[in-house]
């Protein structure tokens, strides 16, 4: 395994069949190092999406090569794409918190998903909520919390598991200004405590300074790259 | 109950949690299974009972072998057999004993009401073939119109039915002469007759006119100790002249007669049909309960797989799902079953229970039908990208 948390090459995908089908990625080539915070923007239809949905295991890589934490996901079995999403955190834009469940159960399903449970699991779930600054709101169901609240179960519910990459795309569309920052610089410090690689979409001017690395899309190709910023 | 389940499952309980999220939703499938568990259990009940009901007036006689007709498909059905052919049949050495049995409705006329019974006309001196029970009966039938009545007779109220007794008869009329009652016996409403009555051949078929002697709607025969009635019946279906004959044994002509009242009869067909459809019904409201409740979570499920859940993980919620429907709609749908199957045994006096057996295949069926749909609903689910869900 090398020190690459992503590596991608050559990457196109496309949508739809026959006369429909569209290409919406073109040759992309990333690499991503371990423990960093990378932010991903550009226009609205520019791939973002689609990119973060490939590279983070959740869409069928057609062609190119994603190395995702030392293993290639083109033509990936469905074990080995189960095994891999285990070890990944994710944030979307909606938060997409099960309805049915409180605060608590939401962020337990991240430890579940490992075979954790039991008290000790119970207690991590807590603690991770209260790192977000939910502590006293365990056992509200999403219903009953604001869309802030209930992106800061989400992320909780991400980082629970211990991931070794976070994919966020657009964490803070929901959230006020404030809130927004806030959850971003959580994930930040978290991640940094831990060595936690993060990709993160967004649009959002105030999170551009605490990222590590910027990257730009535009109609499916990747236009600009500003390295390190560190 | 939550944790209940949780401890179950090792597992949150996801389905129980969602299920009951929605209470409307949840007393909308449970009223739904409940409705399919009530629909089964009706015609089931129905159904056993008319295979109890065709049983029963087979229970009054104690035979071997039967010969009747060739279109003889039940006891009350067909054609006569000409009582020459007993005589045919006690020639082979293992036929030890033969009684010709006469059946037919009489009615009686009461003045609000008119009880129409299924008659059977015995020997009363041939008793080896009459069930112990009604034998000690039997004595009055010597006496000319004498007869024994069903004490279950629809109708017949039990206050009436229990004052027939030998020294305080009862008398009615058919085709213009006086039967008399001297009995009760156990029998049981049936589906073609209110309740059943045994006298004698003679008595029979001088209340009959038209019936010969020699014409009897059934032949009985003992067959001799140690002798295979399956044996003895397939010899005599070579032996006896008539070869259109219907020559059974006793136990296969109950047998035939209840597939064929299950299979061929309207009324065996409409109950098996009303299964059928109780079960279709229950999977049809379970699978759409099911599968609106997968799509409505559909961007949850998403997000699970996304988190590295797999396919076990999606049945075991929707199958968890299922387990509690067919649970929910089992309790009051066994209940309401069998208040209604009590108070159409009440009304129509049709030997209609409901067994253990009965209640444990329903439960089941239910089960199944409920894990199927639950099964068939996370299809879409297994098929799907994550990233295409959302
Ligand atoms: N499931 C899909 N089927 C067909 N076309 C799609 C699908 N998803 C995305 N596309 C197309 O692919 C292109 C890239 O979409 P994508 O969602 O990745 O953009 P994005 O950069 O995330 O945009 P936004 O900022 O609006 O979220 C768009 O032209 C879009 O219409
Ligand atoms: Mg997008």
């Amino acid at each position: 395994m090398g020190n690459d948390a992503l590596k991608v090459a050559g990457l196109n995908h496309w949508f739809g069949t026959g006369e429909a089908r569209k290409q919406a990625i073109y040759d992309f080539d990333l690499t991503i190092a371990r423990g960093s915070l990378t932010i991903l923007m550009g226009p609205s239809g520019s791939g973002k999406t689609t990119v973060l949905t490939l590279v983070g295991c959740l869409r069928d890589v057609q062609e190119g090569s994603v190395q995702l934490l030392g293993h290639e996901l083109h033509g990936a079995s469905r074990p080995m794409n189960e095994s891999l999403r285990k070890r990944l955190g994710f944030i979307f834009q909606a938060h997409n918190l099960h309805e049915s469940l409180t605060a608590e159960q939401n962020v337990m399903m991240g430890l579940q998903v490992h075979g954790l449970r039991g008290p000790t699991y119970t207690q991590a779930a807590r603690r991770a909520l209260e790192l977000v600054g939910l502590g006293d709101r365990m056992t509200y169901l999403p219903q009953n919390l604001s869309g802030g609240q209930k992106q800061r179960v989400a992320v909780a519910r991400a980082l629970v598991g211990n991931p070794d990459i976070i994919f966020a795309d657009e964490p803070t569309a929901a959230l006020d200004k404030e809130s927004g920052v806030n959850v971003v610089r959580m994930l930040k410090e978290l991640g940094r405590a831990r060595g936690t690689t993060t990709v993160m979409v967004t649009h959002d001017n105030r999170i551009l300074d605490m990222a590590d690395r910027i990257l730009t899309m535009e109609d499916g190709r990747l236009i600009k790259d500003s390295g390190s910023l560190v | 109950m939550s944790r209940l389940l949780a401890a179950l499952f090792g597992r949150l309980p996801i389905g129980w949690l969602q299920l009951t999220h929605s209470k409307g939703r949840l007393a909308a499938a449970v009223a739904g299974v409940a409705f399919a568990n009530v629909l089964v259990f009706v015609q089931l009940g129905l159904a056993s009972s008319m295979a109890t009901a065709t049983l029963r007036p087979y229970d009054f006689f104690n035979a071997d072998i039967m010969i009747s007709a060739q279109d003889a498909n039940a006891l009350t059905e067909g054609g006569n057999v000409a009582r020459q052919w007993m005589f045919q049949a006690l020639a082979d050495p293992d036929v030890v004993a033969a009684t010709p049995i006469y059946i037919g409705m009489m009615n009686w006329q009461q003045p609000d009401l008119t009880l129409a019974l299924l008659t059977f006309g015995i020997d009363p001196n041939n008793d080896a073939f009459i069930a112990p029970d009604i034998v000690r009966k039997i004595a009055p039938l010597r006496l000319q119109n004498g007869a024994i009545i069903d004490f279950n007779t629809r109708g017949l109220s039990p206050d009436v039915a229990a004052s027939i007794r030998p020294q305080s008869p009862q008398t009615f009329e058919v085709s213009g002469q006086t039967v008399t009652l001297f009995d009760t016996f156990q029998g049981g409403g049936g589906f073609g007759s209110d309740g059943h009555m045994i006298m004698s051949d003679q008595s029979f078929l001088a209340l009959s006119g038209g019936r010969s002697a020699g014409a009897p709607d059934h032949i009985l025969l003992h067959v001799a100790s140690g002798a295979d009635p399956a044996v003895v019946a397939d010899r005599l279906r070579g032996a006896i002249s008539d070869q259109s004959l219907r020559i059974r044994t006793y136990a296969a002509a109950i047998q035939q007669d209840i597939t064929y009242q299950s299979t061929q009869r309207p009324t065996g067909v409409i109950f098996g049909f009303g299964v059928v459809i109780g079960i279709l019904v229950g999977i049809v409201i379970v699978y759409q309960v099911l599968s609106t409740d997968v799509a409505d979570h559909m961007r949850e499920y998403a997000t699970f797989k996304a988190m590295g859940y797999g396919q076990w993980f999606f049945l075991g919620v929707v199958l968890e799902e299922a387990l509690i429907l067919a649970v929910f709609g089992f309790i009051p749908g066994s209940i309401i079953g069998y208040s209604m199957l009590s108070g159409m045994r009440e009304i129509t006096n049709l030997p209609i229970v409901l067994t253990g057996t009965m209640a444990f295949q329903v439960f089941f069926g239910t089960l199944a039908a409920c894990a199927i749909s639950g099964a068939l609903a996370t299809r879409k689910l297994a098929a799907a990208d994550p990233a295409d869900l959302f």
